[in-house]
């Protein structure tokens, strides 16, 4: 196994979040009847024609930006022939010779060894080929027709950015981290709403290996709509057993599509490249080439908002962070809008002690429940109160979690409230805790025995006892010092 | 009355001395009687005709300044999606397609006030020059029923040469309004790509499609242009420009213009009986004031090889949404879906819709793109410098429409490449995207109609409008009829 160098390339479907459709004025909305967002157009009717959306185009340049590519002044929609029920005019249109967006690239954190406490993660940058607009297909739905063919062409005509990476990844996790980053980039500037279950982000993986040293490619098979990072990971993973087995065992791979079935969790080849399609690619002499200038672009540029790399240098900057917590807190935009609303209501001093609260606490939680940070119970104004309380002293870290906990399961609006209503203010009336320390120890003679014979781990049970009588309440430091005052220490 | 110009017709209308129903009945009674012996249309329906008839006549806007076109009735090529009417595009594979919306160009006539009278046979899928291509049997050419009236808007030629209709609409991709006005002796005008909106046209080669009037006059052309032209958002090639009337220039004199004759369009090809109704043509000109001058167009005996890639390619791939899948003909036995797919396209469509089919998939297959398709682009460019460098010297450019007369059913249609060759000197214009037209110049051989064409520049509709209007004023070509349909 270790002789072979693995090659990932990707090919990423977004979905582009327009009103309407790339080039008709359908609405793209997910979940309608069957066939009921399909125009003229759509259906492909005789003698209609296809309009360009430019919302779409605007999605397509915001990427560009985003990614650092450039923006062709002058693209060109093509026509990728071919025929299949789901496909009206038998024809996708499509950009071929000249995309709109060209190179740029992606910077990625790839996990070694532990991935989900994500440490020891490794730095990498993916190079893009290219990103090009096309429209999506309908659907053929093969249930329900009692041996016949449904085809709902309300999808049909949906606009794609078509993201294609160089073949630079080389393992599994790299094309899972990429594509991760890539799905918190494209929901980032809100060109695409990520959702992978409803086909709206979906990835292509072409993979081959080689011997390491080797300079060209091996043979590559592309497994074919991969809508989870899961699936990803587990599909190339068993498609790379699977090459380096067929090699070894002296069978040359032939270059295939394959899909992944998630079911066995194994690969299977649907199409060979020789009954692969001519698409006979031409410009499609319907629409106009895509002119694009730098007035346009500048345009774009104004609305976008601030890109993650940018983000984490100002938070670096400005409150401290640390490379590694600055890329946490930014890694999607519901994270980043989180922190800098909690930062904004708690003051800038907090941020260190918000960004962990986030990665800690919050981070663990979301996790459990499998709930995302948009829809966190806890919002970010709430949690900002939270730590506010910790850092005048109000309650203590380990009270704090109490309050996280409380404030999860809805018990208080606020922080405040909670710590109020279930009297969690933590003690710091020295005669108060004084009181207390007299009776633990009057309480605990054996233990006081233990310590003064030298038993340091008897102190500590003694700790335990005065903060168990005040509940948690009683400032730990406090109990620590006045304790050690009266055993005389 | 049939033989009434735009402007007469629309005067008689304003005077209520003949109401849009009345006129639209005296035109469906006449074709009732003729349109059998020609298959000029091919669906016919005078409940809804005089209902549009009567709507106009209801409407307020007969005798209208701004509707000048109003009650007046006419007819479409057949490629034209009217709502509500089958729209077949005199194919099988369209048979029983009913279009549920209207043309752009539908729509602004009706818009207008015109009354359809019907839709027009024509070659399938407008692939053809004599009309013999369509599903529906061919038209017969007014003058003398045993020859082609030309094609693909064959339909519109036989039935306003018939006077079975005032004017039409025809759409033109190499030639397919100007030749078979040319044989059918009338006025026909292609304009310039982008002034017509296509949506609504069923598209043959998008690149070098283009609807335009068919009529007896050039300034009935220019009548129904104005109602015809105009930006349409929804066709992405249409041109944003400020609209135009196109009979403005019709009576300015046409005393120094200047006329450029290629001479590759003067050369061996053209039968010796168009040639001299042609020069006599020209002559006529020449006494109207105009200079001629001899120009170049080098390139422009590699138009037909060209055209013969470019136009297949586009409609392999046009084409290629009747499926059977969701309208249109479907075969009715089949094994799976590839079967379903081969058969019903195989029986749908006719041999030359498939023969254009297979070379537009050829050129465009992997390996050959380059040699064909890429090289026929590159031509199409010199093609138009051509012209522009010919422009330099001449306000317009003017030769025969075709080579002969209207040929005898059957004379070309076993040899593909002699009927291609029928449009020569039309298919550099929509290459380079220029405006055409053809008039009636007089009669060559067998007593049948020659046609004289006129290309003009970019945007040069309204000066070729002007020299044809100008010609007809002292010619009465235009104005002659077949004997036997009086």
């Amino acid at each position: 196994m270790s002789q072979w160098e693995v090659v990932i390339g990707l090919e990423t479907h977004a979905q582009l979040q327009t009103k309407s459709k790339i080039f008709s004025g359908s609405s793209i909305a997910f979940g309608a009847e069957p066939n009921l967002q399909a125009n003229a157009v759509d259906i492909a009717l005789p003698g209609v024609l296809p309009v360009l959306n430019r919302e779409a185009v605007v999605c397509a340049i915001k990427f560009g930006l985003a990614i650092g590519a450039s923006i062709a002044p002058r693209s060109v929609f093509a026509r990728k022939n071919y025929f299949y029920p789901d496909l009206p005019k038998g024809y996708q249109i499509s950009q071929f010779e000249i995309p709109v967006v060209q190179g740029g690239g992606l910077a990625i954190r790839v996990p070694q060894g532990d991935f989900l406490r994500g440490v020891g993660e490794q730095e990498k940058f993916v190079h893009l080929t290219r990103a090009h607009l096309e429209e999506d297909a309908g659907k053929s739905l093969h249930e329900d027709f009692h041996g016949r063919t449904g085809i709902d062409l309300n999808r049909a005509g949906t606009p794609l950015l078509e993201i294609v990476t160089e073949p630079d990844m080389r393992s599994s996790a790299e094309a899972v981290a990429y594509a991760r980053a890539l799905h918190a980039l494209v929901q980032w500037i809100g060109i695409c709403d990520g959702n992978m279950q409803e086909g709206s982000f979906r990835c292509d993986a072409n993979v081959s290996v080689r011997p390491f040293g080797q300079k060209e490619f091996g043979t590559r098979r592309e497994i074919k709509n991969l809508n989870s990072f899961r699936f990803m990971q587990q599909a190339i993973d068993y498609e790379v057993h699977w090459q380096i087995n067929e090699i070894e065992e002296g069978r040359a791979i032939r270059q295939a599509t394959v899909l992944f079935d998630p079911d066995t969790g194994e690969t299977r080849a649907m199409r060979s490249k020789e009954d692969a399609h001519d698409y006979r690619y031409f410009p499609d002499p319907d629409l106009l080439p895509l002119e694009i200038d730098a007035a346009w672009i500048a345009e774009v540029k104004a609305g976008m908002p601030e890109l993650p790399q940018a983000m984490q240098a100002r938070f670096q900057a400005d409150y401290g962070l640390s490379a590694y917590d600055a890329a946490i807190v930014t890694a999607s935009r519901g994270m980043a809008d989180y922190f800098v609303t909690a930062v904004a209501a708690a003051g800038t001093a907090n941020a260190k002690t918000i960004a962990n609260w986030i990665m800690g606490e919050l981070a663990a939680r979301l996790n459990r429940n499998d709930t995302s940070i948009e829809d966190s119970p806890i919002g970010a104004t709430q949690l900002a109160g939270l730590v506010m309380r910790i850092a005048d002293n109000t309650i203590s870290n380990n009270i704090a979690k109490k309050v996280f906990e409380a404030l999860w399961n809805g018990e208080g609006q606020s922080a405040d409230e909670i710590i109020e209503k279930q009297g969690l203010k933590q003690i710091t009336d020295t005669g108060a805790i004084d009181s207390i320390i007299a009776e633990v120890l009057a309480a605990n003679p054996k233990s006081v025995e233990e310590y003064r014979a030298g038993k340091e781990k008897a102190f500590n049970a003694l700790v335990g006892q005065a903060m168990k009588a005040t509940k948690g309440k009683a400032n730990p430091q406090q109990v620590n010092e006045l304790l050690k005052k009266k055993l005389g220490g | 009355m049939i033989n009434s110009s735009l402007r007469k017709l629309s005067a008689a209308l304003a005077a209520r001395k003949i109401s849009a129903t009345e006129l639209a009945t005296l035109f469906l009674d006449r074709i009732e009687k003729l349109n059998p012996g020609l298959n000029a249309y091919i669906t016919l329906d005078r409940a809804k005709t005089l209902a549009q008839a009567q709507a106009a006549d209801a409407s307020g806007k007969v005798g209208a300044q701004d509707t000048p076109l109003a009650g007046i009735p006419l007819a479409h090529k057949d490629i034209f999606c009217t709502k509500g009417w089958r729209t077949s595009c005199g194919s099988r594979m369209l048979e029983n397609f009913v279009a549920p919306y209207d043309a752009h160009v539908v729509e602004k006539l009706a818009a207008a006030g015109m009354v359809t009278l019907g839709k027009l046979n024509m070659d399938e899928f407008a692939m053809g020059s004599s009309n013999e291509s369509s599903y529906f049997g061919p038209v017969k050419n007014p003058w003398d029923t045993a020859r082609v009236p030309g094609g693909s808007s064959g339909g519109s030629a036989a039935a306003i040469a018939a006077r079975l209709a005032p004017v039409a609409t025809g759409t033109d991709t190499g030639g397919s309004i100007r030749q078979p006005a040319a044989l059918c002796g009338l006025t026909g005008l292609k304009p310039t790509y982008g002034v017509v909106s296509r949506y609504g046209m069923i598209a043959f080669a998008s690149s070098l499609d283009q609807a335009g009037p068919m009529a007896k006059s050039a300034e009935d052309c220019a009548l129904l242009l104005n109602a015809m032209a105009g930006f349409d958002p929804r066709d992405s090639t249409s041109l944003e420009r400020p609209a135009e009337d196109y009979a403005r220039d019709l009576e300015q004199p046409l005393a120094g213009l200047r006329i450029g004759l290629p001479k590759e369009f003067f050369g061996a090809g053209m039968d010796a009986d168009v040639r001299a109704v042609v020069d006599a043509a020209l002559a006529e000109y020449r006494r109207l004031g105009a200079t001629t001058v001899e120009v170049s167009l080098p390139n422009s005996g590699l138009s037909v090889p060209a055209y013969y890639v470019i136009a297949p390619a586009e409609a392999s791939s046009n084409l290629s949404r009747f499926d059977g899948v969701r309208y249109g003909y479907r075969a009715p036995e089949y094994g799976d879906l590839n079967d379903m797919y081969s058969k019903s396209r195989a029986q749908g469509f006719g041999a030359e819709v498939k023969r254009r089919i297979l070379i537009g998939t050829y050129v465009l297959s992997h390996g050959y793109y380059d040699a064909y398709y890429l090289k026929a682009q590159k031509i199409r460019r010199l093609i138009a410098a051509d012209f522009q460098r010919a422009f330099e010297n001449c306000d317009v450019i003017m030769g025969p429409t075709s080579p002969s007369v209207a040929f005898a059913f059957g004379a070309k249609s076993a040899d593909p490449v002699q009927m291609y060759l029928s449009d020569i000197y039309t298919i550099s214009t929509n290459l380079a995207g220029l405006p055409g037209m053809s008039l009636p110049c007089g009669f060559g051989a067998h007593d049948m109609p020659v046609g004289l064409q006129i290309i003009g520049s970019w945007f040069g509709e309204a000066k070729m409008l002007q020299a044809a209007h100008q010609y007809q004023k002292v010619t009465d070509w235009h104005t002659r009829m077949p004997e036997n349909l009086k």
